[in-house]
């Protein structure tokens, strides 16, 4: 049985995948965690930390930009594309367990990785990042305000900060090599529109 | 699903903290003994990968070699003197091996340090009966240190010239650095030009951003690392 469905628009012909306030979510969500990463490197990355200095600045500007990270999400929860987009991300289907059975295996065949506007990976991805990231500001409100917590839990709090920044460094770097190979996923961030024909076949359940 | 998932995270972040102190020790152990066997340096680019960490205050440091380099001894003192490299390494000199602590948590083991005692300058330079304090400044511009005159003339405080048995490179405070044993690794200034004596203690630059004076290794700062005294 085939869980494609059956396409009948014509190919070229471009549908909605994300409105303004849903590509704004994205875009300062990422400028943010760009100003998050490119600091870290700057505070733990011996040669970059050497080229810099200003440690103090640095720290001040990272602080900030992890602050401000969640509130793209929380502006964006006025948006009913966004939450509508957030229950489907949250949802998983028959379809995503075939999905992700296909990923492990490195089958690539379009049939057999069957997926809604969203397939299991990227919501497996949405749903850790957005997990990952609570874990950092946690940590690193901990690491910030060192009188709030005793210390044992301030030192607990440096290691897990340190290991999962190089964890979410290292996904981070998967997430933008899968973007780099797929224009048309970029163009859809970056115009709203996708063509259908990408559509049908990257997301064939979708129905937009 | 998704929400399993963004809870877990969550959890094993919770859990992460909580269980650190453990996990930490097994990773030191293992990391130690990969990066003293890694050619490539990556394992040091790990948290707790081992060794030295560079930290600078300042945009840019000035490289200071054995011409360019001159160390003041001011304040108040009957002999204020200025030494080159030359004279501070014709001076006698003392060796110490100990550990390294950071404030921020990484230690390094056994590291060796070699220098003049800074009691042998204030000596040379005749500290007046009113001082009671020493401070510290260097060529970054920025960075400056200071000690209680009972510390400064501990004999486990040095004028350091090498580290790791050679001279002491630029990116470890080199030409000559301070090194107080006893205490967190901020109070051992990096490119030290300066040392005046004063009356009283005035803080130094992490000291006005809320790190202790008295800077214990294991007595300060809300830490209980082993001390390195």
């Amino acid at each position: 049985m085939s869980l494609r469905a059956d396409t009948p628009a014509p190919a070229g012909t471009r549908v909605r995948r994300f409105t303004r306030a849903e590509r704004w979510v994205h875009r300062t969500t990422a400028a943010l965690m760009g100003v998050c990463v490119v600091t870290a490197a700057c505070l733990y990355v011996p040669p970059l930390a050497e080229l810099v200095g200003r440690r103090e600045l640095v720290v001040r500007v990272h602080e900030c930009a992890g602050l401000a990270l969640p509130a793209p999400v929380l502006l964006g929860l006025a948006s009913r594309a966004f939450r509508a987009d957030l229950r489907l991300l949250d949802r998983f289907g028959p379809h995503d367990r075939l999905w992700l059975r296909a990923a492990l295996y490195r089958d690539k065949r379009r049939s057999s990785r069957p997926a809604g506007k969203f397939n299991a990976g990227q919501k497996i991805y949405a749903a850790w990042i957005a997990g990952a990231g609570l874990v950092m500001l946690g940590t690193g409100l901990m690491m910030w305000f060192t009188h709030l917590t005793p210390l044992a839990w301030r030192t607990g709090a440096t290691f897990v900060h340190d290991w999962l920044a190089l964890t979410i460094g290292i996904v981070l770097a998967g997430h933008i090599g899968m973007a780099l190979g797929d224009p048309e996923a970029r163009r859809g961030l970056r115009t709203g529109l996708v063509t259908h024909a990408w559509a049908a076949d990257e997301h064939p359940l979708w129905r937009p | 699903m998704g929400r399993r998932v963004f809870l877990g995270t969550l959890g094993l972040g919770a859990l992460g903290v909580v269980a650190a102190p453990t996990l930490q020790r097994g990773l030191e152990g293992v990391l130690g003994a990969v990066s003293g066997r890694d050619p490539t340096g990556l394992s040091g680019l790990l948290p707790n990968g081992g060794g030295f960490r560079y930290y600078s205050v300042a945009a840019s440091v000035p490289h200071k070699d054995a011409t360019a380099y001159r160390l003041t001894v001011d304040g108040l003192v009957d002999h204020p003197a200025t030494y080159t490299l030359a004279d501070l390494r014709a001076m006698p000199r003392t060796r110490m091996v100990r550990d390294v602590q950071c404030v921020t948590g990484w230690r390094v083991p056994g590291t060796p340090f070699e220098g003049v005692r800074l009691s042998h300058l204030l000596d040379l330079a005749g500290v007046r009966a009113r001082a009671g304090a020493v401070r510290f400044t260097c060529f970054d511009g920025t960075y400056s240190e200071s000690l209680t005159l009972a510390q400064a003339r501990r004999s486990d405080v040095l004028v350091a010239l090498r580290m790791q048995n050679r001279d002491l490179v630029h990116e470890h405070g080199g030409p000559v650095r301070l090194y107080v044993a006893p205490m967190y690794f901020y109070k051992s200034a990096k490119w030290l030009s300066g040392i005046t004596v004063t009356d009283r203690v005035e803080p130094g630059y992490w000291e006005h951003l809320g790190y202790d004076v008295d800077a214990w290794v294991g007595r300060s700062n809300g830490r209980t690392d082993v001390p390195t005294g």
